[in-house]
């Protein structure tokens, strides 16, 4: 079973309907005896950094994210979550991956970084399988993670900056790809059939 | 690199597709779900559906739809159509809409920007701008292009992005529906003054109007409808004739 984190910031519908459609068992849940008893996390988040960060706190998950072993995938909002802090109303993040989210500036490139990119660089992972530099991806995000070592591949807008991270049991991915057609639904497939091994 | 979007529209009335054929009347185009999956396989990068239903029914018709749609849609969709109250968002986007675009709503209230961007965040707030050409400048209509809000659209726009939409969607009032090209001037002058990105409307008909719009007009994203709807222009053909203009394009 995956549980799909219910919070305030999540894109719910998308998310699950894209598991749906992929025949996956999931429930939505913010239930940590819940969460303990899933295969597998899947974190979303849209909107605003500090609002999420509330929201996960007005749900008492910020220890649990911070310290569970489960498979954890990060999408949009909840890989920026992952890192230690943001720009974005100067919040603390969960601080499992190093660095801080900064935001693109609005006088080099459009704001937010809207719309089908690839990818300028993919190492070979797992969860990557299946895609080249040339797969597009469906982003929509004006904050950005940098580039370093929990990163496997990353996008370029104005400067280069993480689209794909992992860090011990957690994955990320900037992009949505729940919204990124068929590409999108090769990195989930890839996320499930990584948690079957991890079984 | 980031790709140029084309997105088709569809209008939306009692929960169908409807085309309309001049200004005559509305001809049933079928059922919006099956358009949208068609042109999703096409290679449309993003959809989007304006609700013109006029009835008390309408909003819970449109929920459903929307419902429908993100079920079986693997890809953006943006609703639009008098939407205007933060509620209404929110169960829009519930149902699985990923953005909602506004218009007249903003500005009678422009608040409402600002209320829906800091709840839902500037990624999901489309600002849509109905512009016509009054002399020099363009001014912000409403009402399908009959009255004149008195508003500067440049202005408008650069407020509009200030108050935190993560969109323009760009119409042309003059442009609407004449096949005759973009206005250029006006999409320029938009896009090179306001931050975010921009969706072009009003005026598709052929393959050139639609790279010229990216080209010269500067715009990130081509909205059109009818020359999608009666299947004038395939979005395979009109992305392989951007990309051998130098447009970077998603080919699917």
């Amino acid at each position: 079973m995956i549980s799909i984190i219910d919070y305030k910031a999540g894109n719910l519908a998308s998310v699950s309907n894209a598991l749906e459609r992929m025949g996956v068992n999931f429930q939505v849940t913010y239930d940590t005896t819940k969460l303990d008893n899933s295969d597998a996390i899947i974190f979303p988040g849209v909107g605003h950094a500090q609002s999420a960060m509330h929201a996960l706190d007005e749900r008492n998950l910020i220890d649990w994210l911070k310290t569970t072993k489960k498979p954890v995938l990060g999408i949009c909002l909840g890989m920026q979550l992952l890192y230690e802090s943001s720009e974005e109303g100067n919040t603390e993040g969960l601080g499992i991956i190093h660095g801080r989210l900064r935001k693109f500036d609005d006088k080099a490139v459009k704001v937010p970084h809207l719309g089908w990119n690839d990818f300028a660089e993919l190492s070979d992972h797992p969860i990557t399988a299946g895609l080249g530099t040339h797969s597009m991806m469906y982003y929509v995000h004006s904050y950005y993670a940098p580039v370093n070592e929990s990163t496997l591949a990353y996008c370029h807008y104005e400067i280069p900056f993480a689209s794909v991270v992992a860090k011990d049991n957690f994955w990320g991915v900037q992009f949505h790809p729940e919204k990124s057609g068929h590409n999108g639904e090769i990195l989930l497939k890839n996320y499930i059939e990584l948690i079957q091994k991890l079984k | 690199m980031l790709s140029n979007r084309i997105i088709p529209c569809l209008d939306i009335k009692n929960g169908r597709t409807v085309k309309g054929i001049n200004f005559e009347g509305l001809r049933d185009a079928g059922d919006p779900v099956e358009l949208a999956k068609r042109y999703s396989i096409e290679g449309a990068d993003e959809l989007v559906f304006l609700d013109i239903t006029a009835t008390n029914e309408r909003r819970k018709t449109l929920i459903d739809l929307v419902e429908k749609i993100s079920k079986v849609i693997n890809i953006p969709f943006t609703v639009g159509g008098g939407i205007g109250s933060v509620d209404e968002i929110s169960n829009l986007l519930k149902a699985g809409a990923d953005k909602v675009s506004l218009n007249s709503s903003i500005i009678k209230n422009p608040d409402l920007i600002t209320q829906a961007s800091d709840r839902f965040g500037s990624q999901c707030i489309v600002a849509a701008i109905d512009a016509k050409r009054t002399g020099e400048n363009w001014s912000v209509f409403t009402k399908a292009g009959t009255e004149n809000t008195g508003l500067d659209a440049l202005k408008w726009a650069i407020e509009v992005g200030k108050r935190g939409a993560g969109e323009i969607l760009l119409t042309s009032m003059d442009k609407d529906g004449t096949k005759s090209g973009f206005d250029i001037e006006l999409l320029k002058i938009i896009s090179e003054n306001v931050p975010v990105p921009l969706i072009a409307s009003g005026g598709a008909g052929t393959i050139e109007h639609c790279i010229d719009a990216i080209k010269f007009g500067k715009a990130n994203a081509v909205l059109a409808a009818s020359i999608f709807h009666f299947k004038e222009i395939e979005i395979p053909a009109l992305k392989n004739a951007m990309k051998n203009n130098g447009i970077s394009v998603r080919l699917t």
